[in-house]
């Protein structure tokens, strides 16, 4: 390997901030040299993450891109890497923020901090998804909190400052004692090399399993977020900026489901079998109760916020099914569920730039006004539902697919989560865009702009064609699964096994 | 030389060049009167990097010598603290150099009594005895009490030096008790002696007795709970460039001091004193957690944070061990690098010519002064120990050595105090970018600049340049083993 192609992915939008750093001025001109550098230089981070897409070998389930240098010997190392599981993920992210990026080009409240903020942020993202090593990425998971803090903070709604106290207190509390079960690896093993971790056998013992699991899980459940510490999710959407919605909904969540797939289940295979039914009532309950408290909601995002909730009960129970299916469609339901729900809050964000309200009772009848917001609205408002031909119906089948093979009474009820989502999405469509145009403030709204259109329509196609063609990812995804799976079969056999000597 | 050994004379040579000079400038002070001030300043602060020079290349080959008769003891533990308390020190002068002159405080006094605390602080660091422990910790405190009082005019500030000398004179008397006790028990005061004696099976009730005495006196210098009482009022009466020297190089030499004492002269009894700083630890944490957010006054906030931090570090030396002593180095040298950028900070709360300390004259700083702001925040982001910034190793390294330990309780408060305490750091950051701007603050002078930004600099690239300081941590904590 010649090129760290990973670090210079990951740290390529730092360039980008020196760049608008050393900028002077407060004029416009500035504000758009700052809005243009922020472009290209996610453009660029993209394009050279293609490299990474195209690079990637699909058949192998290790990992690849590796880069490792010293840190501190002994103790840490600067380990990067990308597997199945991940490389989607980073890629993901790439996409997703020149996205954001041109669907904030109207900010005008501090432009430069803004868009400083947001390249920051992809650093740590892309990083989170590539190290390899435990305190690497506890360094890139922990550190996203402050660019996001500061997103939510200044650039937010009303209620701004409450939101993203409990955005970052929530989210630290959870994770500092997944810094103590990472110290305590460390102390078992000798290393936090994630590679060797995975490889470690035997593995930790059952009993360590079960704290370890505990810690991790503290962390991931409240990142995820799962039912009943999702809490802070629906406050920061609501006050976030649009694009921050975005990057909230479309990448920090999906952070939860990664760490429970690189760590939790790999590493402490025992623990996950242990805790699975408990992952599973949970998943069942976010899946069905936020879908129902989504129907009540009287604030767009509000709505979209709790319906990722549920959603993501969709990937726990996939991911904690531990079949090959389960897993597969989870890993597909986070990838899908990025595009669809970030496309959303930028279809709420065009009704928002205009009106400058969220609140669904403001709206009504915009398809005489706007045929192509409708058009664009409803397509993903049915990817949101999970209509077969959109990515969301792959994950959603293949999840419930999983969960059948080990309870068909979980499969049974988070179908009926299916059925509430169709509920609450189609509802909320019906009120927003259909109906008779009346409201004299919206008689005059003008339709989507093409630049709006050209945010939206990247993720419009994606969603259609991953929807009848889900193998791209799927065989990506698909050998490394499979390997993560074996720890946790040798786990289960051993336990049977166990069992089965306990009854002679 | 005949009354000293010339071996003796080259070992504590930064001591006696500090002493010389600090003489020396007290006489050039006296003599000169008028004007004095400005040019005692500027030589103290080349005293006292001339001393620090020598500590940097005296014995640096060598890795241990002990000195007058095992008393003073000079090893990679010692140089290394000795240049952080030294560099703590002529900082601390560089930042007071402008408040003083505005403030009509410039006196030669100051920077000669700032040479004589730091004089105590290398003796406390490098004291292999009880007896120079004593010394050590006298003449720091002596020259500290004058210091707290230094605007004797200002009511607050008087109370501060007070304050300081009458609880600060209570806990050397219990500290000194504590070590009569353990001299009677053990019959020595030099520490390898004592270790000797207790590793013997020479531990008895009345020692123990004697080690919790020293452990109150010794929490009582580094502001721990319970004996934590005098920091706010300090913090917040004495001048704030007083403040920063307090929080720094005094704070940093006193748990150099307290390490060196569990580690090297009670290992023998390691449970017992185990738990009396598994308990102080606890509840410094907790307390400057808690107690910090309420606060309106910046400095009174730090003094809250600066008890929260002395709990930390004191967790790394619960553990005990190497990783623990190499835990609480780690801590200290984070700590106090970016305690003095934050009072630089403070020290640029500066409006129409007259200082404020109100966390509310912060107020949309982000909008006023871009650089400081940013600063200033990644400082609190630092302190309240996030990732990517400096603190975050700072905890990392002792609870490293806190979970080897076993000490699993500890560590799991530990980190949700730093989760408590992260609400106030917030808060700061907050009501910097957040808020509506007031009204600006005064140009930095460019002494408070430097510190401020090098400070800031250092807590964002710790993680480049972890492996160097935390080689030089490991170097210093094997030479306590």
């Amino acid at each position: 390997m010649s090129w760290p192609i990973l670090s210079l992915v990951t740290f390529l939008p730092l360039v980008g901030v020196a760049a608008i750093l050393f900028a002077r001025g407060d004029d416009a001109a500035a504000d758009n040299y700052a809005r243009w550098t922020a472009l290209w230089t996610t453009l660029a981070t993209f394009i050279l993450s293609l490299f990474v897409l195209f690079g990637f070998q699909s058949g192998l389930s290790g990992f690849q891109f590796t880069e490792t240098h010293d840190w501190v010997p002994g103790l840490f190392g600067y380990r990067m890497g990308v597997d199945g599981i991940s490389m989607p993920f980073v890629i993901l992210t790439t996409f997703l923020m020149p996205l954001c990026i041109l669907a904030s080009w109207y900010v005008t409240k501090r432009v430069k901090e803004y868009m400083i903020a947001f390249l920051v942020l992809e650093t740590l993202m892309i990083g989170v998804f590539c190290a390899l090593d435990l305190v690497l990425f506890y360094l890139f998971f922990e550190a996203g909190l402050i660019p996001m803090f500061l997103i939510i903070g200044v650039w937010g709604g009303p209620r701004r400052v409450y939101a993203s106290f409990k955005f970052f207190l929530y989210t630290l509390l959870g994770s500092v004692l997944m810094l103590l079960a990472v110290i305590a690896m460390y102390w078992h093993t000798g290393t936090t090399d994630i590679e060797k971790l995975l490889a470690l056998n035997p593995g930790f013992p059952a009993g360590m399993q079960i704290w370890l699991w505990l810690a991790f899980f503290a962390s991931f459940a409240v990142k995820m977020p799962m039912w009943p510490v999702h809490t802070w999710l629906p406050d920061a959407h609501v006050e976030a900026p649009t694009a921050g919605s975005v990057i909230l909904a479309a990448i920090l969540l999906k952070m939860g489901g990664y760490g429970f797939l690189r760590f939790s289940l790999p590493m402490f295979p025992d623990a996950s079998l242990y805790f699975q039914p408990l992952v599973y009532v949970l998943s069942l309950i976010a899946i069905v109760y936020t879908s129902l408290v989504a129907l009540m909601q009287e604030d767009m995002k509000k709505l979209i916020a709790y319906s990722s909730v549920a959603h993501m009960g969709f990937v726990t129970m996939g991911i904690f099914s531990m079949t090959r299916q389960g897993v597969d469609g989870a890993v597909f339901q986070m990838v899908s569920h990025g595009l669809v729900s970030g496309a959303l809050f930028l279809c709420v964000g065009v009704i928002y730039d205009r009106m400058h309200t969220r609140e669904i009772a403001a709206y009504g009848g915009l398809v005489n006004r706007m045929p192509l917001y409708a058009a664009v609205f409803m397509l993903f408002t049915m990817a949101n539902v999970g209509l077969p031909g959109t990515s969301g119906f792959v994950g959603e089948f293949l999840t419930i697919l999983g969960a059948y093979q080990s309870s068909s009474w979980v499969a049974f009820f988070a179908a009926t989560g299916v059925i509430l989502s169709a509920g609450y999405a189609l509802w909320l469509y019906r009120r927003v865009v259909y109906g008779v145009l009346d409201k004299p403030a919206l008689a005059h709204i003008p339709d989507m702009t093409p630049r709006e259109l050209m945010t939206l329509g990247p993720l419009l196609l994606l969603t259609l064609y991953y929807g009848v063609h889900p193998t791209p990812i799927l065989d990506v995804v698909g050998p490394s699964v499979e390997n993560l799976l074996k720890s946790v079969q040798a786990a289960a056999a051993a336990s049977q096994q166990a069992a089965a000597v306990l009854i002679k | 030389m005949s009354l000293l050994q010339s071996a003796d004379a080259l070992a504590a040579l930064p001591e006696i060049v500090l002493a010389l000079s600090a003489m020396a400038l007290l006489m050039l002070g006296v003599f000169r009167k008028k004007g004095a001030a400005d040019t005692v300043t500027s030589l103290s602060v080349l005293a006292l990097l001339v001393a620090g020079l020598l500590v940097m290349v005296m014995n640096s080959g060598t890795t241990l010598q002990a000195a007058f008769a095992g008393a003073f003891l000079v090893d990679s533990f010692a140089r290394v603290m000795k240049m952080l308390a030294i560099f703590g020190s002529a900082v601390a002068i560089v930042l007071s150099w402008q408040f003083m002159r505005r403030e009509n405080l410039a006196s030669f006094e100051y920077p000669v009594l700032i040479l004589l605390a730091t004089l105590g602080m290398m003796m406390m660091i490098s004291a292999n005895d009880l007896i120079s422990l004593y010394m050590g910790l006298e003449l720091q405190s002596l020259a500290l009490y004058v210091v707290a009082a230094i605007n004797r005019d200002n009511a607050k500030s008087s109370e501060a030096g007070l304050k300081y000398f009458v609880l600060g004179s209570l806990s050397s008397g219990m500290l000194l008790y504590g070590a009569s006790l353990v001299y009677g028990f053990t019959g020595t005061t030099a520490f390898p002696l004592i270790k000797n004696v207790i590793l013997s099976g020479g531990s008895s009730l009345g020692l123990i007795f004697g080690l919790v005495f020293v452990i109150a006196g010794l929490a009582f210098k580094v502001s721990a709970v319970p004996f934590h009482m005098w920091t706010p009022d300090v913090y917040e009466g004495a001048p704030t460039p007083v403040t920063a020297f307090f929080a720094a190089a005094p704070k940093l030499a006193a748990m150099a001091l307290f390490t060196r004492v569990m580690v090297s002269a009670f290992p023998g009894i390691t449970p017992q004193w185990q738990q009396i700083l598994v308990f102080v630890a606890i509840a410094s944490m907790a307390l400057g957690a808690f107690a910090a957010i309420g606060q309106t006054n910046i400095k009174r906030l730090l003094a809250y944070s600066s008890i929260g931090h002395m709990g930390y570090a004191l967790v790394g030396l619960a553990a005990g061990s190497v990783e623990g002593v190499r835990g609480v180095v780690i801590y200290m040298l984070i700590y106090v690098l970016t305690t003095l950028g934050v009072f630089a900070c403070v020290l640029a709360m500066r409006r129409n010519g007259k200082y404020v300390e109100n966390i509310a004259d912060l107020a949309g700083l982000a909008r006023t002064n871009r650089g400081l702001a940013f600063v200033f925040s990644m400082l609190m982001f630092s302190l309240a120990g996030i990732p990517v910034l400096a603190g975050f190793f700072a905890k990392l390294f002792v609870f490293l050595a806190a979970i080897k330990a076993g000490l699993l309780t500890l560590a799991i408060i530990g980190v949700i105090a730093s989760v408590v305490s992260a609400f106030y750091y917030l808060r700061i950051v907050k009501i910097i970018y957040f808020d509506e701007p007031v009204a600006a603050f005064d140009a930095m002078d460019a002494e408070v600049k430097m510190v401020a930004y090098a400070s800031g600099a250092f807590a964002l690239l710790f993680a480049v340049f972890a492996r160097p300081l935390t080689d030089l941590a490991t170097v210093a904590a094997l030479s306590l083993f």
